[in-house]
């Protein structure tokens, strides 16, 4: 059986090492790594839930510490809480409806029980949705035999236990639903681009993201033409590839240089562009050049559509994000060290060189600049943006995990 | 029969490899971190701790190393102790290192062994490594990715079995400033073969003050095309085949890598084994060789070339950092006071505590240390628990575990104080001096040693160890032992130790401290040594070998860098004037030459004048002549033959007034059996219309107010002038 812990550590170093960037695949394996969480967590028989979230803050803390800067970490632990939170209050009203029937219902139920337990194979069948699991499953070797002892130890704790049993199962369900919508979040927002891109229009964006790179495709295929300008998204020049996937796809696209957005923002009917996270005022951390472009599509009355999907919205308000939210990277993809390599020299009496490269890489673009957004669950303005996050997340999980954020 | 055991051998290698290639493509990647540099640069402090176990930016060195094998995909690492062998293999126990999921490190031990070549040998025996791994020691910081290099090797493997070698190399700045001021080393020489990227040859010792490096000429006969490299910089990062393990067990005289086996290898033609080069462009890879590329690379790293192995990314369990504005790192939980200056690019450990009105630039300050007030720190590194009181200065400066500076303490630049030495109050320790708990060791008079630390080091080394406690022990109390070693002020403990002879000289070169004004002056004029050598090579290469003479080494021996340049341009144009006058050449081209020459030392036309008839002159003198009528008439033979060359340089008058006062300087000097010929031959010069009569006038009236002496050859040729002045005021 995996220890859960490793799993967790695994991650975490991942994480630390930054070998898994980026909000999507972030959000993904931390979703599954919680769905093992729950699977494998022995409960207490009295307060299932209370132990559940506290196991799974812990583990939530570790991945969030293990790089602050990816925000998916923390979204997607304070919505997995929320879920938690959620499926506790329900069996409240159901035991009440219960109650009524158990009379009548209590042999049903035992044997009901049994059957559940007997079999593992079809407690997981019932429990999880075969192809979502199994992607869950291939992270967990031992899955199987989790399933087994988690049953096993059920039918010992006979059926005192089965509140806290449905409750899990509830939760495996929800969490894979979360994990599916993780998954399926880009079609969802591919979706509305019928309703945004219209005849011969001219889209700009910045950078590579996957999201816009959908969106625009979804269009695309649904026999609309327009063009595309692309600004390459200085220093990893994401945007070449870009335009490369466009090419392919027989969109025109057009390349630019970040410096030059102002230049051409009049001929633009549409800024669409992917970020890195929405925080609770509307704003946005973005890759870095955004917020320029921001301006630019505000001087020029040009919509700011920004494209994201719900496991990008953050709880945060970002106060004094260059600091505490952003990221140094490598000074290399500026500059070409062995070209600078005397200008960048400690040995020389003077004690510090004068050339110093810095690499930030986010934007911050408050509210104000953004038009529209548009996520998986439909399109938002700024300001209803608080909306959604008191519908993910509960206000109790806020306090303790924005601590290790800040 | 060496050479025939050496060759069954390899071919027994050779078989026991190639049994499955695709076997060997699932091979998962292996690699050998050798924990100990087999040198002793880092001494004192390497006497008590072993290098890679060395604080960079508050991180033990070799997890700089480990976390860049996990990254680069390598499996199995095979740590390599030697010096302190217990102390590095307990460090690796209790970090994280061996609980890593994919990625085993295991250790193996020896305390016998004195370089390089004797740990491959004995891993060798040990029959571990089965694929190709990398070589690496555990003091190089790296975020290249090494997936293309290990692509390359295993291709050029498939198709040449005796490819067992890439080398990672890196682009430099050629200068040897930057070289020094970097790294810290000398100029490496390579040879490569520009489509191949065979490495040819290696040469990181090449004598500078000759200015010259020695290539067998084979090299130049065997291969099409060779590109010689002075700006490539070594990473010590080599991805071998496993043959390299045999070789260096049937070549048991290697020790060094690079010395002997490269060097070995590219020498012996008998086997054929070839090393290749990859060259990595926006990666970072270097080695702390030094104590200046200890210093740079913590810079880099604080700068964060390094990326992700920087100090705010947990790359490896290290503590949580953050980094600030101005490049500001900070642990938790330190103790600031309000009226510290903490400046920019300053690393700051857990738990420290700084005084009030403390200034702290450039430094990096380990965990756990108590700063007074007052005090400043520039450019230093600072390790764990230090205690200094109110008032201390350091700059540039490395400061061990432990130790304690009493109140006023001074540290000049570039000294080195190993762990638990206490400073007195007020005490001033002298630039470079390096202050340890530990006696020096007896020096060994054998050059060898420091080459390649050898037996005595590594025996030194570990006695040590041993010794440490009762010494350091004894010397808390004993009185004795402060007879007869310098004093560290009241209440100071440790010895200094003594610069071994020879040292002093090249003690700034390794130094933490910035290169001193004087040396860097030094340098460049080395450089520009180094250019005139090269101007002086051509010079060489462009006349025929005959015509160097003798007199041009001593020549060039003045300092004079102007004067020089025109006396080699003299004696070129005059070659090239012989060579025309004995081979017929054509005057245009003789033109040709002479212009080039002047493009190539950047000389005016007046100085081409000068040279051309220095040359004719000199021609004239040469020629066998009984007397100075003969002489005479030579001269004007030479001048009606070479006219054309002399006048397409004389466009103004200053030419013509130039020449004159050259053939003055001739008859005062080098040639004195013109003197007497003096106006005669300035009238054969005015009759052939070389010479003006306005430049001859001119050249008079300057002379006018000169010295007795000067006006010699004026007096001579007074009748001449008088006549030309004559001449003019009829004409007017």
């Amino acid at each position: 059986m995996p220890d859960i812990q490793a799993l967790v550590s695994d991650l975490a170093s991942k994480l630390r090492k930054r070998r898994v960037q980026g909000s999507y695949e972030t959000a993904r394996l931390t979703a599954e790594l919680l769905c093992a969480v729950i699977l494998q967590h022995k409960e207490p028989t009295t307060n299932g839930a209370a132990s559940l979230i506290e196991a799974v803050r812990r583990v939530g803390e570790q991945l969030i510490a293990a790089n602050p800067v990816e925000l998916a970490v923390g979204n997607i632990v304070r919505h997995v809480l929320h879920i938690i939170r959620e499926e506790d209050l329900s069996p409240l009203t159901d035991i009440v409806g219960e109650l009524k029937l158990s009379a009548e219902d209590d042999v049903e139920d035992i044997a009901e029980d049994e059957n559940s337990q007997k079999s593992s194979a079809t407690t997981d069948g019932c429990l999880l949705k075969p192809p979502l699991l199994l992607a869950v499953f291939e992270h967990l070797p031992d899955s199987a035999t989790a399933c087994q002892t988690f049953s096993s130890e059920n039918i010992f704790a006979g059926k005192a236990d089965k509140s806290a049993k449905k409750l899990k199962s509830e939760l495996i369900k929800a969490v894979n639903e979360l994990i599916e919508d993780i998954n399926t979040c880009r079609e969802g927002i591919a979706e509305q681009a019928m309703e945004l891109i219209h005849q011969n229009e001219v889209i700009l964006t910045l950078g590579h993201s996957k999201f816009v790179k959908e969106f625009l495709c979804a269009a695309k295929e649904k026999k609309r033409s327009f063009e595309v300008f692309i600004a390459d998204g200085a220093p990893k020049f994401e945007g070449h590839i870009l335009a490369k996937e466009l090419d392919k796809k027989g969109l025109k696209a057009i390349v630019i240089t970040d410096s030059a957005v102002f230049a051409m923002i009049s001929r633009v009917n549409m800024v669409i562009v992917g970020v890195h996270a929405v925080m609770a005022n509307g704003g946005v951390i973005a890759p870095a050049g955004l917020h320029v472009l921001a301006l630019a599509a505000k001087k020029h009355d040009v919509p700011f559509v920004v494209v994201a999907s719900t496991h990008e919205l953050c709880s945060l308000y970002p106060h004094n994000l260059e600091v505490l939210l952003n990221e140094m990277r490598c000074p290399s993809e500026l500059l070409n060290f062995e070209e600078f390599s005397d200008c960048i020299d400690y040995g020389i009496a003077s004690s510090s060189s004068l050339l110093h490269v810095v690499n930030p890489a986010f934007d911050y673009v408050p509210p104000e600049l953004i038009s529209l957004f548009v996520t998986d669950i439909g399109g938002y303005s700024p300001s209803y943006i608080y909306r959604l996050i008191a519908d993910y997340y509960s206000s109790e999980d806020l306090p303790p995990q924005q601590k290790p954020a800040s | 029969m060496g050479a025939q055991k050496k060759r069954a051998a390899a071919a027994a290698a050779a078989a026991r490899v190639s049994e499955d290639p695709d076997d060997l493509a699932r091979q998962p990647l292996q690699a050998i971190l050798l924990a100990d540099s087999f040198t002793t640069k880092f001494r004192p402090i390497t006497l008590e701790r072993p290098k890679v176990l060395l604080p960079l930016v508050n991180v033990p060195m070799i997890n700089y190393t480990l976390a860049w094998l996990e990254a680069a995909g390598v499996a199995e690492v095979f740590v390599f102790c030697c010096a302190h062998s217990k102390q590095v293999i307990d460090y690796l126990e209790n970090s994280e290192w061996f609980s890593q999921p994919n990625f085993t490190v295991k250790t193996i031990e020896s305390h016998n062994i004195i370089s390089a070549g004797d740990a491959l040998r004995l891993i060798y025996e040990q029959n571990v490594i089965h694929g190709d791994f990398v070589l690496i020691s555990g003091d190089t910081v790296s975020n290249m990715s090494l997936t293309q290099a290990l692509q390359e090797h295993k291709e050029r493997k498939k198709k040449d079995n005796n490819a067992v070698m890439t080398m990672i190399i890196k682009k430099s700045k050629p200068s040897p400033i930057t070289r020094q001021s970097r790294l810290g080393t000398d100029e490496l020489f390579m040879a490569i073969d520009p489509n191949t990227k065979q490495l040819l040859y290696y040469e990181d010792k090449a004598d500078h003050s000759k200015g010259t490096i020695c290539l067998d000429k084979m090299l130049l006969a065997e291969n099409p095309s060779i590109s010689l490299h002075n700006d490539k910089q070594d990473c010590y990062i080599d991805i071998c085949s496993p043959e390299v393990l045999s070789l260096f067990t049937d070549n048991f005289d290697y020790q060094h890598l690079r010395r002997h086996f490269v060097k070995g290898l590219l020498l012996d033609d008998i086997m054929g084994y070839k090393i290749f080069t990859h060259e990595i462009h926006s990666s970072y890879a270097a080695r702390i060789d030094n104590y200046r590329s200890y210093d740079i690379v913590s810079k880099d790293i604080i700068q964060r070339w390094t990326y992700p192995y920087v100090p705010d990314v947990k790359f490896c369990g290290n503590r949580a950092t953050k980094l600030e504005r101005r490049g500001m790192y900070r642990a938790l939980e330190i103790e600031q006071s309000r009226s510290a200056q903490v400046g920019s690019f300053t690393v700051i450990g857990y738990g420290t505590k700084i005084g009030s009105n403390s200034k702290i630039s450039d430094s990096v300050i380990g965990e756990g240390c108590t700063i007074g007030s007052n005090v400043l720190i520039e450019g230093s590194y600072i390790w764990d628990n230090v205690i200094i009181e109110d008032g201390c200065e350091l700059r540039h400066v490395i400061v061990c575990d432990g130790v304690i500076m009493k109140a006023g303490a001074v540290l000049k630049p570039g000294v080195v104080l190993s762990f638990k030495v206490v400073i007195g109050e007020r005490f001033v320790v002298p630039a470079y001096s390096k202050v340890s708990l530990l006696q020096q060791p007896t020096v060994h008079d054998s050059d060898e040693e420091l080459e390649y630390a050898d037996n005595s080091s590594g025996t030194v080394e570990f006695s040590s160890i041993q010794g440490t406690a009762d010494q350091s022990n004894g010397e808390m109390t004993s009185e004795s032992s402060e007879a007869h070693k310098p004093k560290l002020g009241t209440g100071g403990v440790g010895y200094i130790w003594s610069i071994c002879e020879g040292g002093q000289e090249e003690e700034w070169r390794h130094s933490v401290a910035p290169i001193p004004e004087d040396k860097l002056t030094e340098l460049s004029e080395a450089m520009d040594d180094d250019q005139e050598l090269v101007t002086q090579d051509r010079t060489a290469l462009s006349t025929s070998g005959e015509l160097i003479s003798d007199s041009n080494a001593s020549e060039g021996d003045d300092n004079e860098d102007s004067k020089d340049d025109s006396v080699y341009f003299e004696k070129e144009v005059e070659a090239t004037f012989l060579r025309a006058v004995e081979e017929n050449v054509k005057v245009d081209h003789v033109i040709l030459e002479v212009n080039s020459l002047r493009l190539s030392y950047n000389m005016t036309s007046a100085d081409c004048a000068g040279a051309v008839f220095y040359s004719m002159m000199k021609l004239a003198i040469k020629t066998p002549h009984s007397s100075a009528s003969e002489l005479q008439q030579n001269t004007a033979n030479i001048i009606t033959t070479w006219q054309k060359l002399l006048k397409s340089y004389l466009l103004e008058i200053d030419e013509e007034i130039e020449i004159i006062l050259k053939f003055e300087e001739m008859c005062l000097e080098s040639a004195k059996e013109f003197s007497p010929l003096f106006a005669r031959i300035l009238h054969i010069l005015y009759d052939k219309d070389i010479l003006q009569e306005d430049a001859i006038l001119r050249w008079a009236d300057e002379k006018e107010g000169a010295d007795e002496s000067d006006k010699v050859f004026v007096r001579q040729s007074e009748k001449f002038i008088q006549w030309l002045r004559e001449a003019s005021e009829e004409e007017d």
